[in-house]
């Protein structure tokens, strides 16, 4: 402080002593900065670390004392053992059929929606508005119940359309949310020209909004994606039979099955969170905040 | 649905301020146009009284119709009636399916453990979070440097909740990694059963969220750092004004929309957590981290009394209705 109001009096005097210090000041900053960041890392980490060395070890070493980052028995066998089981497989094969079927269908039904409420004021506009924001609410668990009635009626109980359609219901709202969000940062002259040109709505959305809404569309998609990846209440409930089940099951499965293949659980873990791994590898640029800007205003 | 894992990156290059959903609204990102554009268009031409949105929202009409507005109807019509379901000739009860949950201490219990799993889990996401974010907000390390930690301190965020709920059986289990470090640094004479311990169970899950959901309040703080203007700082300095109290007086207010937004949601979300719980706990061990979701989920689903079942949807419906209303409106007044 006094230091401070030194310098500012008289600055030339106590130039050279002063900057020297702040400069040593700013490194012992920085190392403090880095060294809590480093330790702060690790909340996050150890967990993960922990998680990728059981993968690799025998099962009967899991729980070794003392502990062992690397055992005697590093193999892959935990990972050769889930992907050459078809029963394993199909968890997997699930997980992305659904996931991407939902997706699509999201995105479609979302860019439809988003572009009424972008580029129209209709009557009911707000009521719609606030109904879909509402919706993202909506406990799972109430509406557990009565999906586990309509989907028996409807004939489809332990299918693909059942949980496709379950699942759209909780990503349309942010969906819609979001696209429109990104629609209204297009102007709409663009789409404007088209309708002033003779084209239909419809054709201004598809062939001017939609292809250079691209990078909106991924970060929608790559959200909805994970959404569906990551259910677990629905497929746990709305399917019966193995080959219907997902991964968040199929890890809830070997759990109960084989006495705890501690090894397996972790390499399916592994492997189950590649998906979202390469999204996050390859579409970060896209998302860059889209999802939190979605979310902190949904 | 829960926390979604969602894996944004929030590059220094690239904050909230050029993010798709917030481009047009030109206050840094924080603020405005939720849904549709209000007002924004207003006084140009703008196709009022047409029927085509109408027609461009069919799809959703029909799918929100079908699987949001039919269910919530049908299950509140279930809840006034007699072992739904399982008997074809039910019959209507009034309020009798309300009045045995009501009168089931174990449903209190499990409002009161939702009630302080989401409260703690929210309080952690935010002091972690903002926390991690101002670290990683910080002038002073390189760019490259930021994007190794940042991805370090996303990891939680890749993980599904299956994924995270086996992981931390794994970790907590007595004779586990979590339990040997405890008795070797002389914390505790023995392993500890922390998801069997009735007194530890609560706040064993309730770290386990903690971990699993910090990393969506620290992408949503950092990219709104990036978005307070460096003026206000500048300014504050000139007022003399410390670290402290440049945290207190500019960045907390600055954020204050994002938080209250982001703590709405955390809360609405970590209240309807199941996975988490169903996986590790089970609700378990005698309800001491029984929640309303799991209370509501045996009741269809293990003891098959879906009336009942209903009711306590129901009533967990109106009471995330309640929050989701605050929630609404706090949206709406930041517009």
């Amino acid at each position: 402080m006094t230091a401070t109001k030194t310098s500012l009096s008289a600055p030339t005097q106590l130039e050279v002593p002063t900057r020297a210090h702040v400069i040593r000041a700013r490194k012992r900053k920085k190392a403090g900065l880095i060294a809590a960041l480093t330790i702060g890392a690790l909340f996050p980490a150890l967990p993960v670390v922990w998680m990728l060395s059981s993968s690799f070890k025998p099962n009967g070493l899991i729980f070794e004392y003392p502990p062992r980052l690397i055992t005697e028995g590093f193999s892959f066998d935990a990972y050769v053992a889930i992907l050459t089981d078809p029963e394993k497989l199909r968890f997997f094969f699930n997980s992305y059929f659904i996931a991407g079927s939902v997706t699509i269908l999201t995105l479609f039904v979302a860019v439809l929606a988003a572009y009424a409420f972008s580029r129209y004021e209709f009557k009911g506009k707000r009521i719609i508005n606030v109904v879909v924001i509402s919706v993202q609410a909506v406990p799972p668990i109430t509406l557990l119940i009565p999906y586990f009635g309509l989907v028996v009626v409807l004939g489809l109980y332990n299918t693909y359309p059942g949980l496709i359609l379950t699942y759209m219901v909780f990503t349309l709202p942010y969906a819609i949310i979001m696209m429109t969000g990104y629609f209204n940062t297009l102007p709409r002259e663009l789409d404007e020209a088209v309708k002033v040109d003779g084209g239909s709505p419809w054709t201004a959305l598809w062939r001017v909004l939609v292809p250079i809404s691209v990078p909106g569309m991924v970060s929608v998609g790559v959200y909805t994606f994970m959404i569906a990846w990551n259910e677990y209440l629905f497929a746990l409930t709305l399917t019966r039979t193995n080959d219907m089940r997902t991964v968040p099951i199929g890890i809830q499965l070997l759990m109960g099955q084989h006495a705890y293949d501690w090894n397996q659980m972790m390499a399916m873990s592994v492997l189950g969170c590649i998906p979202v791994l390469i999204l996050f590898l390859f579409f970060q640029r896209y998302f860059i905040g889209g999802m939190t800007a979605g979310a902190v205003k949904a | 649905m829960t926390h979604p894992p969602e894996t944004t990156e929030a590059t220094a290059a690239a904050p909230l301020a050029t993010a798709p959903a917030s481009a047009g609204s030109g206050d840094g990102g924080t603020g405005d146009e939720a849904g549709p554009t209000r007002g924004r268009w207003r006084g140009r031409r703008s196709y009022r009284g047409t029927v085509a949105p109408y027609g461009f929202l069919t799809p959703t009409f029909v799918l929100l119709l079908v699987l949001m507005v039919t269910p919530i109807a049908m299950v509140i019509g279930y809840s006034f009636v007699d072992r739904v379901i399982i008997n074809p000739n039910s019959d209507f009860v009034g309020f009798e399916n309300y009045a045995q949950v009501l009168g089931d201490p174990v449903f209190f219990k499990a409002v009161s453990n939702t009630a302080i799993f989401a409260g703690a889990s929210v309080i952690a996401h935010f002091v972690l979070g903002m926390g991690f974010a101002l670290m990683l907000n910080s002038p002073m390390i390189s760019n490259r440097l930021k994007a190794v930690y940042r991805a370090i301190y996303i990891l939680p965020w890749l993980f599904t909740v299956a994924i995270v709920a086996v992981l931390w059986r794994m970790l907590l289990s007595p004779n586990g990694i979590v339990n040997f470090f405890v008795t070797e640094l002389g914390f505790a004479e023995e392993e500890i059963a922390w998801l069997s311990d009735p007194s530890l169970a609560l706040p064993a899950i309730t770290f386990i969220n903690i971990w699993a959901g910090y990393p969506f309040f620290m992408v949503s703080l950092l990219a709104g750092l990036q978005g307070i203007s460096s003026e206000l700082y500048e300014a504050a300095r000139l007022d003399r004004a410390g670290p402290v109290k440049q945290f207190f007086n500019v960045t907390l207010p600055q954020l204050k929309p994002i938080i209250i937004s982001m703590a709405l949601l955390d809360f609405i979300w970590t209240t309807q957590q199941f996975a988490l719980i169903w996986m590790t706990t089970g609700g378990g061990p005698i309800d001491a981290t029984e929640m309303v979701s799991t209370y509501t989920y045996k009741l269809a689903f293990s003891t098959y009394d879906f009336a009942v079942a209903s009711a306590s949807a129901v009533i967990i419906f109106l009471l995330s209705m309640t929050l989701a209303f605050f929630y609404v409106r706090h949206q709406k007044s930041r517009d």
